[in-house]
Order: structure tokens, then sequence, then C-alpha cells
């Protein structure tokens, strides 16, 4: 074991300011200052408030996950971070550190793409992924399908949100719930008390035409307008809404489709093993019937634990140390943050 | 001792080393770039560059110093999150200037040091002599109150030259790293703990508190 990479992971694309450290695939530290609470009041991410939060808490962020794992930086193999997608201010906050730390301590840098390392972490609990592997990614900014043939090399991704981001519909229909900020955990504790099939909202690009044009995609935008209507025209006519039942059947709405297309996408292309992540990887719905599915259709279904399914410097760390393990070469010093980065840029590494 | 200097808060992307012996300066190394969206990709290699020039490893420099604003916020916090992290990654100490204090602590007499703030407004200060009088400000050139300045200097001066009451400098200014490190060189020789880098955003950020949304912290 002792031959195994220590790397250290920085992520700042989102909200939270994660600093991870691993060795090979054991987790070491997992690091997390998160500016939620501030975002909160906003009703939404405010990139500036993340941004400004990032700069606040970078430095003690890496020295706790240091602390924490026992380690100092002289002890790195590599410095990964998170060069893309997500918000560019935000991104720019956790390059600008990894290439400092690189810099001051010569230790080697990766910019990797952060809808690999939402991948990746899964090697942290699980072990070692089989490829090819179909990715399933839902949180407030990304919902995707991934094609992963090699996780240091070749992802690509087979379908993806057209409009709203999974997560961010959960965000909106907890506003119009109600229900506070963000809104996937609130929803999920009040669709547990609810009756998923008291309303059927619609499943977006599952029509037959849609899904020539959009087999893999998803549509969550379409939800939100229907949910908003449906609440409207109960309060028209002077009744309650019965906040549990329609946060259960939107909830539903929203996990069919997903495991429906996911499962699909395996099946189609003859792949055995479904990894989910993200931070709605964490709705319980979703996994209990991402579960059941997998089971009918024989094929394995990988999860990692909540904590490790949100962003976090966790699962920058485990693309990393899965990179210098596979002897991919450093990124060089002067590459960008990318704020849309092409999903099928793993690892920077003189790429962009 | 040997300090790395750094200053993102214009659109200059600017590093360099500077040789401090009791109160003698010398620029050893020096890179600039006038690139507003360039900070992120330029900085480190302009570090790594400026080492090269003066022949240094990262073991031969001693403190850092950065400008910590104003400055249009993207830009300024790559410099100071570069600043910070290279000092705790060196183990040496960090210490803050005002990077307007780059420009106006140059002047003589009594001048407007003004930096582009974006949004048609200047980032400004007074300076009697070289010394800043007050806190720096924020706001719209044709907005400027009474300063009593001669002259005004910095790219905010020169790009707004037209709507300032008094002659501005025509060539863009931009904040003179050698400056910022003699305007530490008291932290710095008498060994100052290290700070916690603070940017001059001078501005709140855009954003609305959602109406009637609950919150869990409120
Ligand atoms: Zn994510």
């Amino acid at each position: 074991m002792k031959n195994e990479p220590v790397v250290m992971g920085i992520e700042t694309s989102c909200d939270e300011t994660g600093v991870g450290i691993v060795r090979g695939h054991e987790l070491l530290a997992d690091a997390v200052a998160s500016s939620v609470d501030e975002h909160a009041r906003f009703g939404g991410v405010v990139p500036e408030v993340a941004s400004r939060a990032h700069l606040e808490a970078m430095v003690p962020t890496v020295q706790r996950a240091l602390d924490d794992a026992g380690l100092t930086l002289d002890d790195l193999d590599g410095i990964a971070v998170t060069a893309g997608p997500g918000l560019a201010g935000a991104l720019m906050v956790g390059v600008g550190a990894a290439k400092a730390y690189s810099l001051a301590t010569g230790v080697p840098l990766y910019g990797v793409n952060h809808l690999s390392a939402h991948i990746a972490v899964d090697t942290l609990e699980n072990g070692p992924i089989p490829e090819p592997a179909i990715g399933l990614l839902v949180s407030g900014g990304h919902s995707s399908i991934m094609m992963v043939e090699d996780l240091a090399g070749k992802v690509t991704q087979l379908g993806a949100s057209i409009d709203d981001a999974a997560g961010e519909a959960f965000d909106k229909v907890a506003r119009l719930l109600g229900l506070p900020f963000p809104g996937g955990p609130y929803i999920d504790k009040a669709a547990k008390e609810g009756d998923r099939a008291f309303v059927r909202f619609p499943r977006g690009l599952t029509a037959a035409k849609d899904m020539e044009r959009h087999r893999y995609d998803f549509s969550f935008s379409g939800l939100k307008t229907a949910v908003a209507r449906w609440i409207e025209a109960q309060r028209a006519e002077g009744n309650n809404v019965p906040v549990n039942d329609v946060a259960a059947a939107f909830q539903e709405a929203v996990c069919d489709v997903l495991t429906q297309k996911a499962i699909l996408a395996a099946k189609e292309h003859g792949v055995g093993t479904i990894l989910l992540g993200g931070g709605v990887a964490a709705n319980s719905r979703l996994r209990t019937l991402a579960v059941e599915r997998a089971e009918d259709a024989g094929i394995t279904l990988r999860y990692p634990r909540p904590k490790l399914c949100t962003d976090n410097g966790a699962m920058v760390a485990a693309l990393g140390s899965h990179l210098v393990t596979a002897g991919i070469a450093p990124s060089v010093i002067d590459f960008p943050a990318n704020s849309s980065m092409d999903v099928e840029i793993v690892s920077l590494a003189n790429r962009l | 001792m040997r300090v790395l200097a750094l200053d993102t808060s214009t659109a200059a992307v600017q590093a360099a080393l500077v040789d401090l012996d009791d109160d003698e300066l010398f620029l050893t190394a020096f890179r600039r770039e006038v690139d507003a969206r360039g900070h992120v990709e330029k900085l480190a290699p302009f570090i790594e560059g400026c080492l090269a020039d003066a022949r240094r490893t990262v073991k031969d420099v001693d403190a850092v110093v950065s400008g910590v604003g104003p400055g249009p916020f993207t830009g300024l916090r790559v410099g100071m999150v570069t600043a910070a992290a290279f000092a705790d990654g060196a183990g040496i100490p960090v210490y803050g200037v005002c990077s307007l204090d780059g420009i106006g602590g140059n002047t003589r007499g009594r001048a407007l040091a003004a930096t582009d703030a974006r949004r048609k407004e200047i980032y400004w200060a007074v300076y009697e002599d070289g010394v800043r009088e007050g806190e720096p400000q924020v706001c719209k050139p044709s907005e400027l109150p009474e300063t009593g300045a001669d002259y005004a200097i910095g790219e905010g001066a020169s790009k707004y030259a037209d709507e300032l009451p008094m002659d501005a400098e025509a060539t863009p200014i931009f904040p003179d790293l050698v400056k910022l490190v003699e305007l530490a060189a008291p932290r710095l020789l008498a060994g100052a703990p290290t700070e916690q880098l603070t940017p001059l955003y001078l501005r709140r950020p855009d954003a609305q508190p959602a109406a009637g949304n609950p919150s869990p912290t409120s």
C-alpha cells in the first residue's frame, strides 16, 4: 500500500469549498466549508457570494484537510483541482490556489473535470470501477448520463438536461411549496409522508418522438411549470395544497425518468454497471427506485454514501489519484478555469 | 530579504521579485501583461518566469506581498488566493497592501489615484505627497465629490479623462509592485505575523434576498 499516491483535491465549482486527501482509494480527509447558509436567504446560489466565501475559506480548509489526514504538503504526490464545469469566478479561486500550492511545493498539478470526479469518488467506497460503466449524475448543476469507457481518458456524455438541472427543479418546486433552500432534502422529507400517485406529473422527453431525438436527455422545466399550474388551480378553487403529496408526486416524476433513462442507456450499450453521483443521488426515492430497477434489469448499481455524492474535495482527489496511478501526465500550469468544460476532457493534461 | 509581489486589482496581471535590504529596494524580476481575463492563466506562469529570470527557486523567497484591491472581484481574487496559497505552501508570511497605494504612493502634490471599477465606475482615493487620505471609494467619475486634487492618475483616470474635473494622466498607470513592497517593509523587516488577506470589495454582491422565501437560517 506504500506505493499508492497521496493526492489532495480542491473543489470550488459551486458553493462548497472542498479539500480532500486520498491515498490510492483510501479517503484520508474530506474538509468542506459550505456557504449554503449565506445563499439560503437568496433562495439560490449567488455566484459572487460563493466566490467571496471560497477565497476566505481556501487556505484554512487546506490546512484542516492536512491536519485531519495527519500529513503535510511535502507528503503529496499530486494536487488535483476542478477546472470546470462550474461557476467561472468560483472555479478561478480553486484553480488559482491549486496552481500556487503546486508552484510553492513542486507537487505535480492535475486540472480535472468535475463530472468525472463525481464518478471517481465511488472508488473511495466501492473500489475500482468496472469499465465500461454508466454514470448517472444528478445535482443542482447537472443531470447527465455518462459513458465511462476509461476513467483516466475516455468519458463521454450520452445525454443531459436540455434545460434545468434536476436539483434546480427541486429548489424551484420547494419554493412553490414554501419549503426552504436547498429544496432536495426538504422535498425528500415531505415526500415520505405523501402519496406518490396523488397526481401524475409529466415525465419530460419520454414521448415516442422525443425518444428519437432526446433518447438519453432530460427536461425538468416543463415539470416545474406543471407543478406550478396545478398548485395555482387548486388555490383558485379555494383548496388547500397538500404539500407532502405534491412533493411525493413531483419527486416520483423526476426519479422515474432519471432511472428509466439510465437503465435504458446501460441496456442499449451492453453495460453492466451504473454509478449514481451528484447531490440528488442522496435522494432516498431515487436510490430506492434505482436499486429496484437495476435489480430487475440485472445491472449492478453502485453509489457512495450521501456525503460523498455532494460536491467535495475528496472526489477531485479520487480522480487525481486515479490519473497519477494511470501514469497520466500532469497539466501545464497555464490552463484556464473553464466554466463550460466539455465532459470529454477528464484531465486537462495539455488538452485545452 | 527576497519578496514575491503580486497585484491583479486591475486589467494588468503583475508579478515581481523584489529584494529588500534595510530600506533599499531592488526589482530583480518583473512580468506584466494587460489582459483583464487572463489572471488565472497567466499569474502562476509569471511567478515561475520571475523565479527563472532571477535564477532563484521557491526556497529563496522569504515573504509574499499582495495588492488587496479595490479591484474587479474575479481577477482580484485570483491574485489574492495565489498569494495566500503560495505563502502557505512555501511556509512564509504574506502581507496585504491597498492596491491604489501602489499608484498614489508614487505621486507628488495632491493627486487622485483611480482604477477602472467596470460598470462605468472608478475606485479612487486622494493622496497628498504620496500619502492616502481616508479610505478608498467607488463611484461614477462624473459623481466624484470635491477632492481638491490637481491631477488624476491610474487606468481609471486615463479611461475617464473626459469626465473627470481635473487633468488626467493619459497613459494608464498600474499599481507599482516595488511600491507595494515598500509600504509593507515595516511588517516585512519586523517579521510580523502572516495575515489573512481581505479584499477591499467596496461593493456588496448583486443579489436580492428572495421575497417571502422561508430560510433555514432565519
Ligand atoms: Zn457537482
